[in-house]
């Protein structure tokens, strides 16, 4: 056996797995059951829903080959391109702010709370900001619409009771205002997330890197910038990716709260092509939108998983 | 350098007397944003004990007038409670536990193993997480009402197993890449086969991550609304979500039944969530440093 080893460690270490002596391609037979069931559940269904974006299909009869008519409407499509500028709203409000966030918050409760307030704290702290993320999402929107809605909602309430009682508005059904609540509340329901996943991030840091920062005399910003971020890069290329993909396919809380509207207002791709499918059953368009969607998350997880190896080589691993 | 000694404990109490008035602060702040967090919620629990005559005649802000279950006990009969839940904990259970090992088995191979092509394999996994779940839908339907698995629990089963793994295989292969290789050179010098080390080193050591994923999976699962909408038709199949969500349509019940229902319905979720909260704090990648 160790023989062997010393015989097959060629200049070519690509071929090898981390457990010397174990010759990569001896590992894929652990991925048979993955790659069998993702087949089956995944890729043959997403090659059909392409194949349905060039028929003409309403739900009932056969499909009919109807070529590139979906793509051509879809090109010019008013409605189509206002869905996807919504995305980049949504991007705003699931990723960047979140993330932002998370940073923020999981460094202070980790680098303050943790320290001087006990581990109970901060666990506590993490457990509240997590809190929305635990809410089935036909829960957390029906509670949210509730507080911003026209009639007798909780936000209208508490400004009647202020004697701001003009400033009363239906939050979510006004084009003014429709949006950017609805960010709020994607705000609210992700924040959680890449807190709770920076915090776990932290943990592996040595805590002697910040006394010594500290003794360098170093404030919390610097050893923010200097400690915490580049220690939890991985994590922070983790939760920025899963959450674009979230964002571009977000579907349940525009269902739920605002179902689009007013008018396109804050229609987004997914909640376009579901219209498509089952309210108004032109399937082909339907799939159209949803497969053009899929190519737009498909191009944003490569650029992703590119620069991310960028900066893994840049690191040295 | 898991355990800390007892010196260390008496450093960081010695620290912990040493609050500033900036300690003070962001505290504050952080516990106003809390509030600000947990204000639906608060609503929530306003209103979930009080009569429908009193939610018309005082609002949702009051405090309730005189306290009353009468909204659980209409949503509880009305929807038979007990058994959405136990069809929502069968189902989130199973998944949470099939993907995890799915996501372990295809992160041996691509995290350890580095099989050729794993970037694209992960990227390809990854499409489960990145397809929207509307594209599946009528593809899948038609599949599974071809083998007689339409509108039973386990098509559901299948779905979510396939998604979530796809997160876990995502993340565990990037953990796994950077698995201690000091450990896997012991076990080969033990002569360990590969699934001797898979079993009796690489699991155990990265239970902390592993246990993240499971209560991950489990909450996804759980919440998740229109995949068990599209596939399970029956009643008595139905997840806790679509019961709620049903209510919203339902002209018959009010907002104080609507807010009982809302609260107990997540009780299930809050309870899985506090026991496995320390999980939680082991960390996502404590398997692979150290």
């Amino acid at each position: 056996m160790n023989a062997k080893t010393k015989k097959t460690k060629r200049p070519d270490e690509s071929a090898m797995s981390r457990i010397p002596g174990s010759p990569s391609n001896r590992f894929w037979l652990y991925l048979v059951p993955g790659v069998a069931m993702l087949t089956w559940i995944i890729i043959v269904p997403g090659i059909w829903n392409i194949y349905l974006s060039f028929t003409n299909y309403r739900g009932i009869k056969p499909p009919v080959w109807a070529g590139l008519k979906n793509w051509a409407r879809l090109m010019k499509d008013d409605t189509f391109w206002i869905s996807f500028r919504n995305s980049i709203w949504m991007i705003v409000a699931m990723v960047v702010i979140p993330i932002l966030l998370g940073l923020i918050l999981s460094s202070l409760i980790f680098d303050v709370v943790q320290k001087k307030f006990g581990p109970k704290a901060a666990s506590t702290m993490r457990a509240i900001y997590y809190f929305p993320q635990l809410l089935p999402i036909a829960i957390a929107s029906l509670v949210m619409g509730w507080i911003f809605r026209a009639e007798n909602g909780a936000l209208n309430s508490v400004l009647k009771a202020i004697g701001l009682g003009s400033l009363q508005h239906d939050w979510l059904g006004k084009p003014d205002t429709a949006l950017i609540f609805l960010m709020l509340i994607m705000v609210w329901i992700q924040v959680g997330y890449p807190l709770v996943i920076f915090m776990s991030g932290l943990q592996r840091v040595d805590p002697e890197l910040y006394e010594a920062a500290g003794l360098d005399g170093a404030n919390w910003w610097q050893r923010f910038l200097a400690i915490t971020l580049p220690s939890i890069k991985p994590e922070i290329f983790v939760v920025a990716l899963t959450c674009t993909i979230a964002a571009l396919k977000v579907f349940a809380p525009v269902y739920m709260l605002t179902k689009g509207g007013p008018g396109t207002k804050t229609i987004v791709p997914s909640y376009y092509s579901y219209t498509q499918f089952f309210q108004v059953q032109q399937v082909g368009y339907g799939a159209a939108i949803a497969t053009a969607l899929t190519i737009v998350i498909i191009i944003v997880a490569i650029a992703f998983t590119n620069l991310q190896q960028k900066v893994e080589a840049e690191d040295g691993e | 350098m898991s355990t800390m000694s007892a010196a260390e404990l008496k450093k960081i109490a010695k620290v912990k007397k040493n609050r500033t008035a900036g300690d003070w602060l962001i505290i504050v702040l952080l516990a106003i944003g809390g509030v600000v967090m947990l204000f639906p919620f608060i609503v929530l629990c306003l209103n979930a004990f009080k009569t429908a005559a009193d939610y018309n005649a005082n609002g949702p802000l009051s405090w309730p007038t005189s306290f009353t279950l009468d909204g659980f006990i209409k949503f509880w009969t009305r929807v038979n409670f007990p058994e959405k839940v136990w069809n929502s904990i069968w189902t989130s259970g199973v998944v949470a536990i099939c993907a995890v090992a799915l996501s372990v088995f295809n992160s041996f191979a691509l995290g350890i193993g580095r099989v050729k092509g794993r970037r694209w394999i992960i990227l390809l996994i990854m499409l489960a997480n990145m397809l929207p779940q509307e594209a599946l839908l009528y593809p899948l339907y038609i599949m599974f009402k071809g083998i007689g698995l339409y509108n039973n629990p386990w098509s559901i089963v299948i779905i979510f197993t396939v998604i979530q793994s796809a997160f876990g295989t995502y993340l565990l292969s990037s953990v796994y890449g950077t698995f201690p290789k000091a450990i896997l050179e012991a076990a080969t010098i033990d002569g360990a086969s590969r699934w001797k080390i898979l079993k009796d080193i690489v699991f155990p050591i990265s239970k902390p991550t592993l246990a993240v994923m499971l209560v991950f999976f489990f909450i996804w699962t759980w919440n998740d609304y229109m995949i068990p909408m599209a596939f399970l038709i029956d009643n008595s199949s139905q997840t806790v979500p679509i019961a709620i969500a049903s209510l919203s349509g339902d002209r018959l019940m009010d907002v104080t039944t609507t807010a009982s229902a809302s609260l107990i319905s997540i009780v299930p979720t809050l309870i899985f969530f506090l026991l496995f909260q320390r999980t939680l704090s082991n960390g996502i990648t404590t398997g692979a440093v150290k």
